[in-house]
């Protein structure tokens, strides 16, 4: 409860633009100060280490950067990778059990038994719910059995008394990260400990946390509007690639999922040569490299596996959709964009930056400022992902009176300027510049730099492209400005979604007064 | 809103984000509920050696009083070459006309965007986003502020149009307008997100529904509010005992001199009035809101917590982690690990520096689990007074805190932080360090006299929010009487600038 400006003096987020922490353009945080202070390292089963040494304090971030997300769930099991993703927090062979050898048994019988109902629960026809019952109490009793031996939580356990800070893991549509701050004199019980979790995971109350991921989408998409709204657009402006199917899963696809489809996503995912592991901090390379080989060998070898190869055919139908609803309006489109390997992509970020960073944007000016009819608005590029292609996205929230279709019509207005004018000298000029900044306040503290380090890694296989892509940000002209709205920013390309506001349902008869 | 169009998915929720980053949880394993049958006998992460830590010693940041009363702290960095600072003034929308809630919200948006006499807000914005440096203003419930970064070679400039920002601002009818519109899109929309409404409603619960803590703007409070009201408002809170803080690349003789010449010839700071409020603590029982566009309830145990003067504090928190922070937790091994009915449980006291804050625990579930999860959490919550800690538990919880500690001032910033919220409460420069060796010495009999002390089940108030029709088994069963509805409609003002809009 201590003061919220105290907390957005200094650590916060400012309105409308970022925090102050790190700016720097000089000497302290170029390519080169890097290049001595980092140090990397692939190892012969194809996992890349990277060392970045920062001796302010004794302590160390690190993140696990795995080059596999929900948009490789197989078919049918949407939300698979991010199941995975909660199940590296359940131990290993060695931690979080009393007797492993007994308590694998028990596990193979839960998914026996597990089968075993699913089988008899998916009859279309002639389903026995007499039968259907008995497997249920026999899958039930199955996990009863496997619990005994589980020592819950205690991988966690582990790492939180010995000072974790921020840990979590996020798993998003391109990867899945896993990442903790710690003092540096456990930085090799957090080698065991990741190393571990990589190379052994044990599929440990996996149908508990299984209902517990369904909590999570009732919590985010289920009982959000905004998060209804986003699952049906994403839904609708894909038709093939796995970019439009849900995140955390279609209910009845995540409430299916076993664990043997869990470890098999494992098997063909976790392998060396898809994870790059780095760690910032007051740690010695030359002296951690050795002992984080050690560990880290563990994590098994295999082919990179293969990508995805299906690819979202030309959009060349306008399409749209309507939520009625008993919920505020809003509005948000988006158009089909190249990966971030397109030569333009730097373009994108121009256009992001002049329509929607801070008040002199110009969304913020024409519709908030201007206009007066919006509280927010933006554009935004990658959503859902950006290695495969995504959509460069628009939203706006309504002033009260003001309606979807204004923000559309107003929205659009400022795309047909980007495309017939120029943007100014000024504007071009200040994104640049505001890019370069914000890239090395990200850089400031461990975790941040850590994030960065490990994700230009796995995307262009080499962290220096962090700092490389300014080149491509200084190259971006007006021209290319104009180029690339024109060829993007058509109707036949867009997806819209909006939120219309419905009127309550016989709210009077409401005798319980709730809303 | 960011949030559900970030795309991304964690193991653990936000809303306890900033409690697990500061006070991680406790393992409770073989103490309860899922019995461990025998004994691990290997535990090879415990053979792994833990050198001593690297000598370190937090940088104090330099503190210079005015004869004013204005506190000035001076913290270098020279690692970068940037410039940041700020200015915290007593005062925030706890002191203000409650006809007129919401007005230090507006005047925290409107400070910024008019600007002052010499250079209006636009012009602010197109100057300093060229540079990639900002100037903010904002307004919260005890302070206001303004704060400002630049690059170093810009940094001068950057202070000066700062400087003139906070002593000379020029408020500007038509940007209180805007503010005053933005505020109304949030009135409108505040019952449109479930967790929102009871995160509000349950806060009422505790202080009242016209606290100075609680009370809501309407949009007929924020209509009321005038420029001259903005101006009133920055008059008296100027006056008032300003901390200042500096950190990052710059001289400390040239800084110092520098912030004597602007700041000591204000007049003496004027100490902000006493606050004399009441805090009687909830009315036991069970409250209701029916939302019937989620599948989800949000549930909330409600009490009243206590300030950070008080000396239980340090063992109040050890009793936290042990019920309700981070994995190892009693409500999380429970209610998600063992029934896996929540991916959101927690919660705890919390603890403000000047008021009593709230006692929240918080349990998410489906429609049909309500009345299990809400029993569960419940049966933790009472379980404080009747199932003993061990010393397992109180060694965990203590380790949990005082391993991490560092990472409180691992930083020269966060130093500062620190430093400057003391000073604006008035406490100790060295709370931390005894704050930290309190915890030290807490025992397991501490600990079980806090709950004793301060859990009382039959004390606390409940919310649920949720879809009424799909809660079954029904709220009745949870034994807590009648549940008492809420009304969360919105009042909408008749007449013109009112939104014309129907708004649940």
């Amino acid at each position: 409860m201590q003061s919220r400006v105290l907390l957005w003096f200094r650590n916060g987020v400012l309105p409308l633009t970022v925090a102050a922490m790190a700016f720097a353009g000089a000497q302290a945080q170029d390519l080169k100060s890097f290049e001595q202070r980092i140090t990397t390292k692939v190892l012969p089963n194809g996992l890349t280490l990277i060392v970045c040494e920062r001796h302010d304090a004794p302590v160390f971030s690190y993140t696990t950067f795995v080059d596999a997300g929900d948009v490789d769930d197989p078919s049918g099991e949407s939300g698979l990778a991010h199941m995975f993703e909660h199940l590296a927090f359940k131990g290993t062979s060695q931690i979080g059990t009393t007797d492993y050898a007994t308590e694998k048994v028990a596990l193979e019988k839960v998914e026996a038994a597990n089968d075993a109902y699913e089988a008899e629960y998916l009859k279309a026809v002639g389903r026995d719910e007499k039968k259907l019952a008995e497997l249920k109490k026999a899958f039930l009793e199955a996990q009863a059995e496997a619990h005994k031996y589980v020592i819950p939580n205690q991988f966690t356990d582990v790492a939180e008394r010995n000072g974790a800070e921020g840990l979590n893991a996020q798993t998003g549509m391109d990867e899945t990260m896993f990442f903790w701050s710690m003092p540096e004199n456990r930085l090799e019980l957090w080698a065991w400990l990741e190393s571990a979790r990589l190379s052994d995971t044990v599929p440990r109350e996996f149908y508990k946390e299984r209902d517990v991921v369904v909590e999570e989408r009732r919590m985010r998409t289920d009982s959000n509007p905004i998060g209804r709204l986003v699952e049906q657009f994403l839904a609708t402006a894909y038709v093939a690639h796995n970019y439009g199917r849900s995140a955390i899963g279609w209910p009845s696809e995540v409430s299916q999922i076993n664990a043997t489809e869990a470890m098999e996503f494992h098997k063909k995912y976790y392998v060396g040569s898809n994870i790059v592991v780095s760690v910032v901090g007051d740690v010695k390379a030359a002296e951690v490299m050795p002992l984080l080989e050690k560990y880290f060998s563990k994590v098994p070898g295999g082919p990179k596996p293969e990508e995805m190869t299906t690819v979202e055919p030309k959009q060349f139908a306008e399409k749209s959709v309507t939520i009625r609803e008993q919920t505020q309006p809003f509005y948000l489109e988006g158009y089909h964009r190249p990966d971030f390997h397109d030569p333009d992509d730097a373009v994108y970020d121009a256009i992001g930056d002049i329509m929607s960073n801070g008040r002199v944007s110009r969304l913020y000016r024409s519709l908030v400022r201007d206009q007066q009819i919006a509280a927010e608005a933006e554009g935004f590029s990658g959503f859902p992902g950006d290695k495969y292609p995504g959509l460069f996205a628009f939203y706006a929230v309504p002033l009260p009176g003001h309606t979807p279709d204004q923000m559309r019509d107003a929205i659009h207005k400022e795309i047909e300027k980007l495309k017939t004018v120029d943007v100014t000298d000024d504007e071009l000029a200040m994104f640049k510049t505001r890019t370069r900044a914000d890239l090395l306040r990200g850089l400031a503290d461990n975790q941040g730099l850590s994030n960065s380090l490990a994700e230009y890694q796995t995307r262009y296989g080499d962290w220096r492209e962090l700092f490389t892509q300014l080149d491509k940000v200084d190259k971006v002209t007006k021209a290319d400005i104009r180029r690339v709205a024109n060829k993007v920013f058509v109707a036949g390309n867009r997806t819209s979604a909006e939120i219309v506001t419905e009127a309550p349902a016989a709210a009077a008869k409401n005798d319980g007064g709730a809303q | 809103m960011k949030s559900p169009l970030s795309g991304q998915w964690s193991v653990i929720g936000g809303r306890f984000g900033l409690r697990l980053l500061l006070l991680v949880g406790v393992l409770w394993g073989s103490f309860n509920g899922p019995v461990a049958l025998n004994a691990q006998q290997n535990k090879p992460w415990e053979k792994i050696p833990v050198p001593k830590l690297h000598d370190f010693k937090p940088q104090e940041p330099k503190r210079i009083e005015l004869k004013n009363g204005i506190v000035i702290f001076l913290q270098e960095d020279h690692e970068l070459p940037f410039v940041s600072g700020g200015v915290l003034i007593p005062g925030g929308s706890r002191d203000e006309d409650p006809a007129k809630a919401g007005l230090v919200g507006l005047y925290g948006q409107a400070w910024r965007t008019s600007g002052t006499a010499k250079m209006d807000g636009d012009q602010l914005d197109d100057l300093l986003e060229s540079k990639a440096a900002h100037i903010e203003t904002a307004g919260d419930d005890d302070s206001t502020a303004v704060a400002w970064d630049s690059l170093k070679g810009d940094a001068d400039q950057v202070f000066a149009l700062a400087l003139d920002l906070l002593l000379h601002p020029k408020f500007n009818p038509e940007k209180l307008q805007l503010a005053q519109q933005q505020e109304a899109a949030g009135i409108v929309r505040r019952n449109d997100e479930e967790s929102g409404i009871a995160d509000r409603e349950s806060a009422k619960l505790v202080y009242g529904a016209n606290s100075p803590y609680t009370r809501q703007p309407e949009l007929a409070s924020i209509g009321s509010v005038t420029v001259e009201d903005l101006k009133a408002w920055h008059d008296r809170t100027i006056g008032g005992k300003l901390i200042i803080g500096i950190s990052g690349d710059f001289d400390p003789v040239a800084m110092e001199a520098k912030l004597r010449a602007a700041f000591e010839g204000l007049p003496t700071a004027k100490p902000e009035p006493p606050r004399n409020d009441a805090f009687p603590g909830p009315t036991p029982g069970l409250s209701f809101i029916n939302k019937e566009d989620v599948n989800q309830s949000d549930v909330q145990i409600m009490g009243l917590g206590i300030d950070r003067h008080n000396p239980d504090v340090p063992a109040l928190v050890v009793m936290d982690e042990i019920l309700g922070s981070g994995f190892a937790s009693r409500l999380f091994q429970k209610v998600r690990t063992e029934l896996g009915l929540a991916y959101e449980v927690g919660g705890g006291f919390s603890f403000a520096y000047d008021h009593p804050a709230v006692f929240r625990v918080v349990v998410l579930t489906k429609s049909a689990t309500t009345v299990e999860a809400t029993k569960a959490a419940m049966g933790e919550i009472a379980g404080l007074n009747t199932r003993p800690f061990t010393q397992e538990e109180l060694d965990r919880a203590k380790d949990n805190l005082l391993t991490s500690f560092l990472f409180r001032y691992d930083t020269p910033v966060k130093v500062l932080a620190e430093r400057e919220r003391l000073e604006f409460y008035g406490y100790p420069a060295n709370y931390l360090e005894t704050y930290k060796a309190a915890l030290e010495k807490v025992t397991v009999a501490d600990v079980t006299a806090m709950a004793k002390k301060y859990v009382h089940p039959e004390k606390l108030a409940v919310l649920v929010v949720g879809n009424g029709p799909e809660i079954k088994p029904g709220l009745d069963e949870l034994n807590l009487g009648t549940p008492h509805p809420i009304d969360i409609t919105i009042p909408m003002p008749k007449g013109p600038g009112g939104p014309t809009e129907k708004t649940q």
